[in-house]
């Protein structure tokens, strides 16, 4: 029994911070009308949020399952070099290329761009990605793809009819990954965002407290603070599962 | 890259016998491999030769760049805030590091066993690893507000204290405060990592271990601590290296204060570019911050595995 008390007043220790910010961010219903016209209006924040979040999981769901295949199951020149150098960005701390990527995306016309956002976020996700979706392809029978070629396909239908189904739950925990870095990442959107219509949830919310605007409310900022959390504690409960393969798969190891 | 040959969708492969389906899986293979290529080029390599270059010049936000090596890196050390930030990192990286992995590993030796309602346990512990940095420091910066949070009220119904408890008015309870937000929110992110540890290691071994007439202490320290051995390794190079670029937690919950004594390095890289406006001078920061943290990274995996 007093494995049970243990467990329980733990739960309570970390569920508390969550029920406290969800009760005290509806104690006044019009916390939520406020943050609704904040700013640009949360509306323009969410939507920049998801608009990310779909070009983010899109395009890593798109770069590492084709990656991942080439990676698997075909020999090119300077292959390894390549895999080396995608997960050379885990040893490279991204912070110290936010600033550069800042300047390059000018360049290339993309500042202030949720594209821009977007294409940094897929960067970062990459080799944790491509490690996983090499390994989901290396794992299907090479028989299965084998019989698709005899069969006439090409390699890409025998990639888009056959395979991609078989690396489906990898693709699953990609995606959520994915999803939950470019939804709650601050510093990026922070460094590469300079204009409050581009802003996403994080960065508005965050300006909430600055105080050139006068007394901070800090019910409003609660409600920031579950329009970001809620869709992630629903992703994550519902996919668990998904996300727990991912920590499983030893992708995690740098 | 000569590549000039489309990948033809569909059917080209058509009636193709098998001894030649490999025949041109070289091409075939750059062309997969391609957006994953163009993306580690423009969006990772070539910053990365940026940060060099603009390290070497004086680079200001709008403007032209001017060559002026190596005045970047020699006004570091003049810095008083970035070595001041350097050991503050330091201290934070310690304390947290040591703490979140007494923690982690004590959630994960408690919902290790599949027992009735251990799962719901294990989600509870973990549920604030889904919620996102920012909003965890947002979340904090209310609760522990003096006059609209909590836990202050809490306090002095219990008698513990009878006036507003000052939670980042001095350095020692900012870093405190912020300890205890950076704990709730990986203890049970980190918890997950030992548990894959922990269940891979064979129940056969412990079972031979008790037969033995072996203690759960000796169990854990002869058996469980030695073969968890590479997934702590795992733990710490990540709790390490993500505390050494602390940034969110100190800009958005204490701000740097009071009186700049919770600034990290990654702020100080952030305030010379965007407040000062000296990308130059930050891009040298960042180039010592990268080559420290790729240095130690390779020092530690060499180590402990």
């Amino acid at each position: 029994m007093r494995y049970y008390t243990t467990l329980s007043a733990l739960a309570v220790l970390f569920l508390f911070p969550l029920l406290w910010s969800g009760y005290a961010s509806l104690e006044e219903p019009s916390n939520y009308v406020e943050m609704a016209a904040y700013g640009e209006g949360v509306g323009t924040y969410a939507a920049n949020s998801v608009l990310v979040a779909v070009m983010t999981v899109g395009g890593t769901l798109v770069v590492s399952a084709l990656g991942g295949y080439a990676f698997a199951r075909f020999d090119f020149p300077g292959k390894n070099l390549l895999f080396l150098a995608t997960l050379a960005i885990l040893m490279v701390p991204y912070a110290t290329i936010l600033i550069p990527l800042y300047v390059l995306l000018g360049y290339l016309g993309l500042q202030n761009s949720l594209v821009g956002l977007s294409l940094v976020f897929v960067m970062f996700q990459l080799p944790f990605a491509l490690f996983m979706m090499r390994n989901a392809f290396e794992a299907i029978p090479r028989e299965l793809e084998e019989a698709a070629l005899v069969d006439g396909c090409g390699t890409f239908l025998a990639f888009t009819r056959i395979l991609l189904h078989a690396v489906r739950p990898a693709l699953i925990t990609v995606g959520l990954f994915a999803f939950l870095a470019s939804w709650n990442d601050f510093f990026a959107p922070l460094i590469l965002l300079n204009d409050g219509a581009s802003f996403t949830l994080p960065v508005a919310v965050v300006s909430m407290t600055s105080r050139t605007m006068g007394a901070i409310d800090y019910g409003m900022l609660q409600a920031g603070v579950m329009v970001m959390a809620v869709p992630c504690l629903i992703l994550f409960i519902v996919l668990q599962r998904h996300y727990v393969r991912g920590f499983m798969s030893g992708a995690l190891r740098g | 890259m000569t590549l000039t040959v489309r990948r033809p969708r569909g059917r080209a492969g058509h009636g193709a016998p098998p001894v030649s389906w490999w025949r041109g899986r070289k091409a075939q293979g750059w062309l997969y491999a391609m957006p994953t290529a163009v993306i580690v080029a423009v969006l990772f390599i070539a910053p990365l030769l940026l940060v060099l270059w603009m390290s070497l010049n004086r680079w200001p936000l709008l403007g032209q760049a001017t060559f002026n090596a190596p005045d970047n890196y020699t006004k570091i050390a003049d810095n008083a805030l970035f070595v001041d930030s350097v050991f503050f990192t330091l201290k934070y990286t310690v304390i947290i590091t040591v703490l979140l992995s007494a923690v982690a590993l004590g959630l994960a030796l408690l919902v290790q066993e599949s027992r009735p309602g251990v799962g719901f346990f294990r989600t509870a512990f973990f549920l604030p690893g889904a919620v996102g940095f920012a909003a965890t420091s947002l979340l904090f910066y209310g609760m522990l507000n003096a006059d609209f949070g909590p836990i202050d009220p809490m306090l002095r119904a219990l008698g513990v204290t009878d006036e507003p408890v000052k939670w980042t008015g001095t350095p020692n309870m900012a870093l405190f405060s912020t300890i205890a937000l950076v704990l709730w929110r990986f203890a049970g992110f980190n918890m997950l990592i030992l548990l894959t540890g922990l269940q891979a290691i064979p129940t056969e071994v412990y079972e031979a271990a008790r037969s033995d007439g072996a203690n759960r202490w000796q169990i854990f320290t002869r058996i469980t601590l030695p073969l968890l051995r590479p997934t702590l390794a795992l733990m710490l190079i990540l709790s390490i290296t993500g505390s050494l670029l602390a940034f969110d937690q100190f800009f958005i919950f204490t701000n740097g204060g009071p009186d700049n004594s919770t600034v990290s390095m990654v702020m100080v890289i952030y305030r010379a570019a965007f407040f000062r406006f000296d990308l130059g001078g930050a891009a040298a920061m960042s180039v010592v911050l990268l080559v420290a943290l790729v240095g130690l990274n390779v020092l530690m995996m060499r180590r402990l595995r």
